[in-house]
């Protein structure tokens, strides 16, 4: 089998992301580790971080169900926090809602304790080689 | 114009949590005025798509999450609790592999609740932008204004 995209990614390895396959579905697990806190005071995870494990998932869902030989580049993204990160594993999950020859679109959720707790949700579109 | 106070903290403001200082970045002061700039060096290990070398995208919108909190930061000269609301990236370009970037942003509206946000990131030229990004923040955090605007 062959390893997950992420893995061989190098930012999603500084973010150590672990990705489980569930029949077409991935779920993302970010781990927690000190280097993604933000603010220290809470303490909290950089929004960025979610927002970095948003993007991967939403991009390796997208490589998942069009393989081609580039990755999907992302076109735009938007983020909303719903939720302070706290400093515990941050789960994602992304679908595509719709992906036409050039463009995908897709909505992705992060949760921690409860997948109907949303800390940060995530729409996005991606560019499919076939827009090259 | 923020006071010296604020401007003083601005680099601590940049790197100084956990986070900020793992990706190494940088405050490389205020520009006209009101725009903080902030810079994260080029490195392997920021890198998105292996084959090309370019920075990844998750990294760009960390950064200009970042410095938008630093521009609602200067807007309110004063160092309160903020938290990003919602945040839309556009990503026009490719960063150019092996080159730092910069990010850049201003906040153009500030009320007593939300601070409007644009910003921008750039090799060299602000006006050949990687990625451009349109923020709203929850300030006055410390009453739970974040649990208030997810409910």
């Amino acid at each position: 089998m062959t390893p997950p995209l992420l893995d061989r990614l190098p930012y999603a390895r500084f973010l150590d992301l672990r990705t489980q396959m569930n029949g077409d579905e991935l779920t993302v697990v970010m781990p927690f580790a000190d280097r993604l806190i933000g603010n220290p005071m809470l303490p909290a995870l950089h929004g960025g971080s979610t927002a970095a494990l948003l993007e991967m998932t939403a991009m390796a869902q997208v490589a998942l169900a069009f393989p081609g030989a580039r990755l999907p580049r992302p076109i735009n993204v938007t983020v909303a926090y719903l939720r302070t990160g706290r400093p515990r594993d941050v789960f994602a999950r992304a679908s595509i809602s719709r992906a036409g020859r050039r463009v995908a679109h897709v909505l992705a959720e992060a949760w921690q304790d409860s997948r109907d707790q949303p800390i940060a949700s995530l729409t996005a579109h991606f560019l499919l080689e076939d827009g090259a | 114009m923020a006071d010296s106070t604020l401007i003083d903290i601005l680099p601590q403001l940049a790197s100084g949590a956990a986070h900020t200082h793992a990706l190494g970045f940088v405050f490389e002061g205020l520009h006209d005025e009101a725009s903080p700039r902030i810079r994260v060096p080029y490195r392997p290990e920021w890198i998105g798509d292996p084959d090309t070398g370019v920075l990844a995208g998750g990294l760009v919108t960390t950064l200009l999450d970042h410095v938008g909190g630093l521009a609602v930061w200067v807007a309110m000269d004063a160092f309160q609790p903020v938290a990003t609301l919602d945040l839309r990236v556009d990503y026009m370009r490719a960063a150019e592999p092996g080159r730092d970037l910069f990010a850049q942003a201003r906040c153009f509206r500030l009320t007593p609740t939300i601070a409007f946000v644009r910003g921008w990131a750039f090799e060299d030229d602000p006006s050949n932008p990687v990625a451009a990004s349109q923020a709203a923040y929850v300030v006055n955090t410390s009453r739970s204004a974040k649990t208030e605007a997810a409910a």
